[in-house]
Formats: structure tokens, sequence, C-alpha cells
């Protein structure tokens, strides 16, 4: 496969090792002088000095042949909304993946059409709530062109759904209970499955409902 | 709120417009637009672009970056007619450009791409865009072509 990794920093630094290291051609790019020269003692010649959001530095790089995919990670989130719609719209890149560094621009990668993005602020906040699960419901994956967001959720000696049969429990439209992991072992939920405290259930809801199924299975919010 | 002209007894809102970006173009684009009696609000990251704007400017202003959907709330995003977008870069530009014509609405967006080949790009994709770098160059070819040269003896 042949990659393009715009940006010569960490994340790109790091994600081009790897992909060589799993056989894949890789070009990458950087602006930065005394980066550009760390980077190319490393890797040799397949880094490219320049702005990523130049045409004629991205044909250099080879955008135009066009690369299976392509990796917008500068530490510049409008950089990487821009190369990411010129790799898409002008020349027809299949995949591209978008890093977002200020979490508070992810919609706009998401009005701009750019479906595959990576945030790190989001995933370790992620991984915050699912370590310290103060909110009970924690988003473990979304799936943004289905619409839906597969949860976790962990049930309380309190919580409504406790004591209750799975198909007895009024779910938010769109929303079901995939299985719940207890003493160890993982069940498929039935119909006639009891949700007891302790459980962690796995659930699929449309997005947008995340809240309504929290108050259906545990009740108000705690925060 | 909008001043009002009248015509036939109803009330006319003025134009209301967003200047995002408020440099040396940014700010003079501002004061044009309120010398016409535009309703004008200037967006910029610094308390300088006051200064630019001058002391007698009568329009809004709101300090803040014009990616961040507060900043554009408070400059009155929701009821803006025209935005021109100036920033110092070009693909901040396009992008608040993008989102201003997408997300808001706003039936008159303007962005400035110093860049020709981005230019191109976006303005094929239906952002107006203006590039400066594109009109020096043409004005620089017409200058250079049309000087009068006087023939030198070989």
């Amino acid at each position: 496969m042949y990659v393009i990794v715009a940006g010569g920093g960490k994340v790109g630094a790091n994600s081009t090792r790897s992909l060589l290291e799993m056989g894949h051609e890789v070009t990458m790019i950087e602006q930065r002088a005394e980066r550009f020269v760390r980077l190319e003692q490393e890797f040799g010649p397949i880094v490219v000095r320049g702005d990523a959001t130049e045409i004629n530095v991205l044909e250099v790089a080879g955008i135009a042949r066009p690369p299976e995919l392509l990796l917008s990670v500068t530490g510049d989130d409008e950089d990487n909304l821009v190369i990411s719609q010129l790799g898409r719209e002008k020349y027809g890149v299949p995949k591209v993946i978008a890093r977002v560094n200020d979490p508070r621009n992810q919609p706009h990668f998401d009005l701009l059409d750019i479906p595959m993005t990576v945030c790190p602020t989001s995933s370790i906040l992620g991984l915050v709530e699912h370590e310290i699960p103060e909110h009970g419901l924690v988003q473990l994956l979304e799936l943004q062109r289905e619409g839906l967001e597969i949860v976790e959720a962990q049930i309380e000696s309190n919580s409504p759904a406790a004591g209750n049969r799975a198909g007895g429990l009024k779910l938010p439209e769109g929303a079901r209970l995939i299985s719940v992991f207890r003493h160890g072992r993982t069940e498929l939920v039935e119909a006639g499955t009891v949700i007891r405290p302790g459980d962690q259930l796995l659930a699929v809801v449309a997005d947008g409902s995340a809240q309504d199924l929290r108050r259906a299975l545990l009740g108000a919010s705690k925060s | 709120m909008g001043a009002g002209a009248t015509s036939a007894g109803a009330t006319l809102r003025a134009v209301k417009a967003l200047v995002i970006g408020c440099g040396r173009t940014g700010a003079a684009v501002a004061k044009g637009l309120v010398g016409d009696g535009w309703d004008v609000t200037a967006v910029d990251e610094s308390e300088d672009a006051l200064i630019r704007l001058g002391s007698g400017w009568s329009g809004g202003f709101v300090l803040g970056h014009g990616l961040d959907s507060s900043v554009l709330t408070r400059a009155g995003v929701a009821d803006t007619d025209a935005a021109v977008v100036a920033t110092d870069g070009d693909n901040t530009n396009v992008v608040i450009g993008q989102v201003l014509q997408r997300r808001h609405g706003i039936p008159s967006v303007v962005v400035r791409v110093f860049d020709p080949a981005r230019a191109r790009f976006y303005s094929e994709r239906g952002l107006q865009t203006v590039c400066p770098t594109q009109t020096a160059i043409s004005e620089l070819l017409d200058a250079v072509r049309t000087a009068r040269l006087e023939p030198t003896e070989a």
C-alpha cells in the first residue's frame, strides 16, 4: 500500500515507522527545517520538505498517484482539514485519516466530510471515563456513517434496570442491549436475561440517544 | 439593532456583516462597509485590531478565534448576511469560510487566500475567494508588458 503521511511530528514519525515495518511504501512531508533533518537522518529520502497544504508539495510527495491512504497528522487542525480536502476531493485518495488536535474542532471535520478522525485528547478522556466511570455510561466506539454508538453501562444496585428482564425494559428507539459481562464471563442478552447489579452491559444506541439509554438503564445522571 | 432606513412605511434592516481577521486588509474592509451604512462586527484574536479600526469605530468587536463557535455566536453569526474572512492564515480562512457558508448558511462569504493554487481549488468548490497574489502577478505582468521600452542600439 502507498501511504502519504503529512506532518512529521511524534504521531507522523511513529506512524511512518510502523507502516514501514508492515512493509508499506511511505512518503512523509515535514515543513520545519530542524525536524526535517532529523527525520531524513532516520528515514532517508522518503521525507519531503515543505508545506503539505501546498499543492505542489503534495504532488512532489506523489499525491496524484494517488496513495491508498493519506494521514493528515500535523499539529494544526486547519492544515489537517485542508490537506484532507485536497487529498479526497482533488486527487480522489480513497482513505484519509485526520488528526484532530483540539476536540472543539471535531464538528468542523464532520461538517467538511472528513469521516475518519483521531483525537488524542478525546481518546484519553474516553479512557479516563472508562477507568473512572462516574457517568455510568461509557462510549466505546462511534460508528459515524451508521449513526450508531457502542456504549458500556455499569449496573448498580439502585439502577432502574437492576432486577428486570431485558425484554421488559423501555429502551429508546434504536437501542439494543448486546451482551452482559458478569463473574468474568460474557453472555449475549436475550429477552429473558435478568439484569443484575454489578453487570457490565454492552449496548448499541442511535447517535444522540445515549442519554436516554442512560436514564433507562441507570436512572438520573449522577454527575 | 439595524439602522432603520424606511421605504414605503417598512423598516429595512441594515445589511449585517462579519469581518473575521482584522489586520490591515480586514480593518480597512470593515471601515469601508461601515461607511456604506452596514452593520459590521469585527472579529480578531488580538485587541491590537481595535487600534487599526481606530477611535471612530462604531461597529461591533469580538475578541477570539473565528473557528470558535461561541465567538461566532457572540458576533451575531445567526442573522449575518455577509462575511469577509481575512486572517493571516490561508487554511484558517478557507475552513472558517466553509463553516460560515455550510453550517451558518451565510449567503455571501468572501475569503482571502494568498496561495493561487488553493484559491483556485476552493473557488471551484463554490467558495468565493480573493487572491491578492494572483492580482499582483497579473498587474505586474500587465505593467511590465505595457511599459514603453525605447529600442536600444545593438
